[in-house]
């Protein structure tokens, strides 16, 4: 069941009538139900990975919190007879326990993970390499389902567990609270990958219905449909049209096809989560941001500050600092310092585990090598920014008024964008050798003419389209600039009534009228639900 | 305090790291600085900054800083 399908609708309706109806008490346990039912009806064989999740999570931080527990309590009772030397080899013993009890969980989770989503690309590297040693024997592929949202649940479970193992949150004894917070059905499909620490806040309490939050909410998800069936989904048919022939469709045209994708990926993207934070906000919930405007960042380094913030922060919490602050990594910068002298000594190390975690972000991002090298690209160009860095600070002090004026700015926007546009190419074509041909293509193909010859109304859009994303696009592009200041929806709230009802009826006969569905038809998926 | 002033200061000689209060909230010190602090401060110091100490109250300033580094050399 998708959030732009009809039947979401009719469960959205039960679900906000059950829960005000209820005691308030009883709501996180039917959002319990709900959010299973949704996930039942996706498929029910879902249910047992998710079920598998949440029972082993549930156990390993139980079972830490007991051995803290033991350890304190044993600790007390001992505290005269023991020296501190004992004390310190008793902590350190148990600590071993509670590290066995994390790295068995990681690895069973981490493991299911790996053979739904990648156990097949797998196979598939190795029968290559069986056939580059000239053996005939092949691997059988397994036929195992992927359930939908595993990476994005199965992230945010483990976050918590590390979280629990690090005591920077108290261990959720409830069983049932613990199964909501993985399943919680809106952030289910597509994230936010939200932490224990800001969910549990709001999503246990009792919420009384509130006409305003409720209304709020309902806005944030009807911009979200507009992103999602206006933009997203008209620009769909486009975008497959050119990636889908590479022979037809070569050199100007995917110049217009990476552009497209990239506004595509923004509305879908970014449409799901006003899906998802309206959702929650109509029932009282609070789920963090997972953006910040970021195709206004001045460079990739602040873009990906901006762009899924949720998954940046658990790479950056859970794999960045871990590598860079263990003993390897630490060992390793004394020995790049020696040998590469001060100022690459104390890059290097900084590379390295920024490495990993590029690596580890493109292998989540799908089982294909396209992802791992969209990966490393990423990796590749923040280096060379990094490097480059006192080259552009001796520039700016040259030129001192340069960086302050309006142009370079927006220079500075435009040239990230495009760089943003060229990485998200990897996105579209399922093998390197096909990304990188087109992406040379570019350069090579000389058919610019295409863009005035007509040539671009055979890709599945009509003039009507065109004007339809042209007016969209601007609406986004002041939407973002309003929000530099503030919540757009608390600025349009503060206007005359019939302000507001041109505004939220005049968006809402868009997306009527102008979605991309009709009558059984079901919208193409989210584009981050197969991630 | 002024050993870890002086490896701030390395890193952003434009920065007064004495009065400002909120290095992470507002964007002054990024991840790869923080992981290079943390290899400078386990050099200068001889501490062990785990990954759990690494959070935006413990870096927001360098009296925050230079609290956490008394704390982990009495551990």
């Amino acid at each position: 069941m998708l959030f732009t399908s009809y039947a979401f609708l009719g469960f959205m309706i039960l679900l906000l009538i059950a829960y005000y109806l209820i005691p308030g008490k009883f709501q996180w346990q039917l959002l319990l139900v709900f959010s299973y039912w949704f996930y039942f009806l996706a498929d029910f064989r879902y249910l047992f990975y998710i079920l598998i999740t949440t029972a082993t999570i549930y156990w390993t931080t139980v079972g830490i919190d007991k051995n803290r527990e033991k350890q304190g309590a044993y600790l007390r009772e001992h505290k005269e007879e023991m020296s501190k030397e004992e004390k310190k080899s008793y902590k350190s013993s148990q600590k071993k326990i509670c590290r066995r009890l994390l790295i068995a969980c990681l690895l069973l989770n981490l493991g299911i993970l790996a053979v739904v989503k990648y156990g097949n690309f797998f196979i598939a590297n190795m029968n290559g390499l069986f056939s580059v040693f000239g053996k005939t024997s092949q691997l059988s592929f397994v036929n195992l389902i992927m359930p939908l949202g595993i990476s994005f649940y199965t992230f945010q479970a483990i976050g918590y567990l590390i979280d629990v193992y690090q005591e920077t949150v108290e261990v959720e004894k409830n069983p049932f609270k613990l199964a909501l917070f993985i399943s919680f059905f809106p952030q289910l499909m597509q994230g936010p990958i939200s932490r224990y620490g800001d969910l549990s806040e709001t999503l246990y309490g009792e919420h009384k219905f509130d006409i305003r939050a409720v209304n709020r909410g309902l806005q944030r998800v009807l911009w979200g449909y507009f992103k999602k069936l206006v933009i997203a989904d008209r620009i769909l048919t486009a975008v497959s049209t050119i990636t889908g022939d590479t022979e037809a469709y070569s050199g100007a045209y995917i110049f217009v096809g990476m552009l497209l994708y990239t506004i595509e990926l923004y509305a879908d993207f970014t449409g799901g989560i006003d899906i998802t934070i309206g959702i929650a906000e109509t029932l009282g919930i609070v789920v963090q941001e997972n953006f910040n405007r970021p195709y206004f960042s001045k460079s990739l380094k602040e873009y990906w500050r901006r762009w899924h913030i949720s998954m940046c922060a658990w790479f950056r919490s859970y794999v960045f600092y871990p590598v860079s602050a263990s003993k390897t990594l630490q060992k390793f910068s004394g020995f790049s310092r020696k040998h590469f002298g001060e100022k690459m000594g104390r890059r290097l190390p900084v590379y390295v585990a920024s490495f990993v975690v590029w690596l580890a972000t493109g292998i989540w991002h799908g089982a294909s090598w396209n992802f791992v090298v969209w990966g490393l690209a990423n990796w590749f160009v923040l280096m060379v920014s990094e490097e480059l860095e006192p080259y552009y600070g001796k520039f700016h002090e040259r030129y001192a008024n340069v960086g302050q004026k309006k142009a370079y700015k927006v220079f500075q926007i435009g040239r990230t964008f495009l760089l943003v546009c060229c990485l998200n190419l990897f996105d579209c074509y399922s093998s390197v050798v096909d990304t990188l041909r087109m992406t040379g293509s570019m350069f090579t193909a000389g058919n610019w003419n295409i863009l005035w010859n007509g040539a671009l109304f055979d890709i599945g859009l009509t003039v009507v389209d065109y004007g339809i994303l042209a007016g969209g696009v601007i609406l986004m592009i002041i939407v973002s600039l309003i929000q530099r200041n503030g919540s757009v929806r608390e600025k349009i709230a503060l206007r005359p009534y019939p302000v507001k009802f041109i505004v939220w009826y005049g968006l809402f006969l868009a997306v009527f009228l102008m979605g991309i569905y009709g009558i059984g038809y079901d919208a193409s998926q989210f584009i981050y639900n197969r991630f | 305090m002024e050993r870890l002033l002086n490896i701030l200061s390395d890193m952003h000689p434009d920065v007064d790291f004495e009065v400002q209060e909120n290095l992470i909230k507002e964007g002054i010190l990024d991840s790869f600085d923080i992981v290079t602090l943390v290899t400078e401060i386990t050099e200068e110091f001889d501490v062990m900054i785990r990954a759990r100490d690494i959070t935006p109250e413990n870096f927001n300033s360098a009296k925050a800083l230079y609290a956490l580094i008394q704390r982990l050399e009495e551990e």
